[in-house]
């Protein structure tokens, strides 16, 4: 483990900046295995986190399938696959909020506060232990795509498609987590962690074709938005047909979320009292 | 204020909205000694401790921990401390086991060395058997004993322990105690804060007092309880019916207006010297022929010094205000 290589208790005046700099990804990868155990022992959680968005799979392809194919052409289920992984990777950064709003709720923020550790690192154990997470769900519902007749245009871009909606989700779980900092109360966290994705997740291109919305407005929203962006991204790479510009605005969304809702979940997780 | 002194807060402040929190407070801690805080719920304690553990920033004040400036220093201050709150900072899911190797390694210890150190201290702490088990399955003595031995993964020179032993039974407690005896034999420097009385008296060298966010009293368990009226002569007499009219007679005896509980028939009164006023109150009653079924001289307890000087008693109360919710930011 390369873990142990940079360890071994170093006190404070010999660590220099570079050490503070490693410690950054060590702290993290400490928390986010701390937040991977406790998806681990719950496992009816991460059963029903995983059912929920196949069973919205199944909804979509056989309830609204017949009707949408009209309009997107082809299969509808190459159209919704990509889409829905998406909507998935969306709605698991939810968690995201509700984690941190249950453990400043419990006072181990408290415990880490005091520690001499990196500050980031509380926040990044949490995102990355939940776009794991999401990245679990993805495979098992490409999995049941598979069985019901999606396939890859081919094997690499549709990995990398993979890839892209990943690193998406990563990026939106640090505006769950600025969220989570800011509402605090577990019950209002459950809540607070999904309101804001309904419009993004439904006014988008995850579900239908942009161009099928009747009101001018919410087409003109739905199709400049990132989630359609990277939706849209996604899909190209999965059925063969994407253009590299598309690629170049999706990798820009993602960096422009993390740059600005990384540093300000950590500046206001400086300052979050926890009680 | 003396520099050697381990812990020192000096004219502290600190406001949540239009609450003030912490009026002024100063305090000094000597090093290898126990500090006691004693102050009801709301005084200010936690939100001390809460400062000079680095979580919150005063308003203004000068705090100095292990001669480190707390505002200007955070992260080597947390290199020396240790800290225990009031609710057992532990985590649920993971065992006990897991809890102190993963705060070992975020002390940035080898994974090794963490390793041990969390066995060391779960044979310390009697968890041994637990360890291996979810913290869910620990009983609330056992979550604070894992919470205090988090605190002390990296050997701490100083440690904070707020209120250790509120909400845990009688019996817990005073393995508590023996527990922080223990810790604090080594020499470790020990910021105690508690509401319990018995509990200053017990473990502090040095007591504060602090109420609305003041240092109202200081000194050892001793010299506070010198400060005031000598002794205590408590009567429980055989009708409580008498109990007005008894404390009524014996209000000349004392210059404080006497205690009472009319439903046990409790009267108390603090006199100059307990052996020259006991006959006195023995002759007053006895005159009226209000019989008595019990009559003890005692020292002033602590109970009765943060009366003295509050003029309203240390509320044991367990029933706290739900701990977080919309826009609250300290207790």
């Amino acid at each position: 483990m390369t873990l142990n290589t940079v360890s071994a208790a170093v006190s404070a005046s010999e660590s220099s900046i570079f050490q503070r700099f490693i410690w950054n990804f060590t702290d993290t990868f400490v928390v986010m295995r701390r937040n991977l155990y406790a998806y681990q022992r719950q496992p009816e959680l991460v059963v029903f986190a995983t059912i929920q968005p196949v069973i919205f799979l199944l909804l979509f392809t056989y309830v609204f399938g017949g009707a949408i194919s009209f309009s997107t052409g082809g299969d509808y289920i190459n159209f919704l696959l990509p889409g829905i992984i998406i909507q998935t990777i969306l709605f698991a950064s939810a968690n995201t909020t509700v984690g941190l709003s249950v453990d400043l709720s419990r006072g181990i923020i408290d415990r880490f506060r005091s520690l001499p550790m990196s500050r980031a690192a509380v926040l990044a154990g949490r995102t990355s232990a939940d776009t794991l997470r999401g990245l679990f769900t993805v495979l098992i519902m490409i999995v049941a795509g598979y069985i019901i007749g999606f396939r890859f245009e081919d094997w690499g871009s549709g990995l990398m498609g993979l890839a892209l909606a990943v690193a998406f989700g990563y990026a939106v779980t640090w505006i769950s987590a600025t969220i989570g900092l800011f509402v605090k109360d577990p019950e209002a966290a459950q809540v607070a962690g999904f309101i804001w994705l309904f419009p993004l997740t439904f006014a988008s291109s995850i579900f239908v074709p942009t161009r099928t919305m009747t009101a001018e407005w919410l087409r003109v929203f739905a199709e400049n938005q990132p989630v359609s962006v990277v939706a849209n991204t996604v899909r190209d790479l999965m059925t063969g047909t994407v253009n590299p510009d598309e690629i170049v605005i999706s990798l820009l969304w993602i960096a422009g979320i993390v740059a600005i809702f990384l540093p300000m979940a950590v500046w206001r997780y400086a300052r979050v009292s926890s009680r | 204020m003396k520099n050697n002194h381990a812990i020192i807060a000096e004219n502290v402040v600190k406001h949540f909205g239009d609450v003030k929190a912490l009026d002024g407070v100063s305090i000094a801690a000597e090093p290898g000694k126990v500090l006691g805080l004693l102050g009801p719920n709301g005084a200010g304690k936690t939100t001390l401790v809460r400062i000079l553990a680095t979580l919150l920033k005063p308003d203004s004040g000068k705090v100095i921990v292990g001669g480190l400036d707390v505002l200007r220093q955070k992260q080597h201050v947390r290199e020396i401390i240790g800290l225990a709150g009031q609710y057992a900072a532990v985590d649920e899911i993971l065992t006990g086991r897991e809890n102190l190797v993963m705060v070992g390694r975020l002390y940035h210890m080898a994974a090794r060395t963490a390793k041990q150190r969390a066995a060391e201290l779960l044979e310390q702490f009697a968890l041994t058997d637990a360890a291996d088990r979810s913290v869910k399955t620990y009983s609330g003595g056992m979550r604070r004993r894992l919470d205090l031995a988090a605190s002390m993964v990296a050997h701490p020179n100083i440690l904070f322990l707020d209120e250790p032993t509120t909400g845990l039974d009688a019996r817990a407690r005073i393995a508590m105690w023996a527990t922080i005896r223990q810790l604090v034999s080594d020499g470790t420097t020990l910021l105690l804060t508690t509401q319990y009385l018995e509990e200053a008296d017990e473990l502090a060298d040095q007591i504060v007092v602090i109420d609305q966010g003041r240092v109202i009293a200081e000194g050892t368990a001793d010299q506070l309880k010198a400060n005031m009226a000598a002794d205590f002569i408590d009567i429980t007499v055989a009708n409580p019916q008498q109990t007005v009219m008894a404390s009524q007679l014996l209000q000349p005896l004392s210059d404080e207006a006497p205690q009472t509980d009319e439903q046990r028939g409790h009267v108390s009164i603090a006199v100059e010297s307990g052996a020259q006023s006991i006959a006195e109150v023995v002759r007053l009653l006895d005159a009226q022929s209000v019989s008595i079924a019990e009559l003890n001289l005692r020292r002033p307890s602590l109970n009765d010094v943060f009366l003295s000087i509050t003029g309203h008693e240390i509320v044991e109360e367990e029933a706290k205000p739900k701990r977080r919710g919309f826009g609250r930011r300290s207790a």
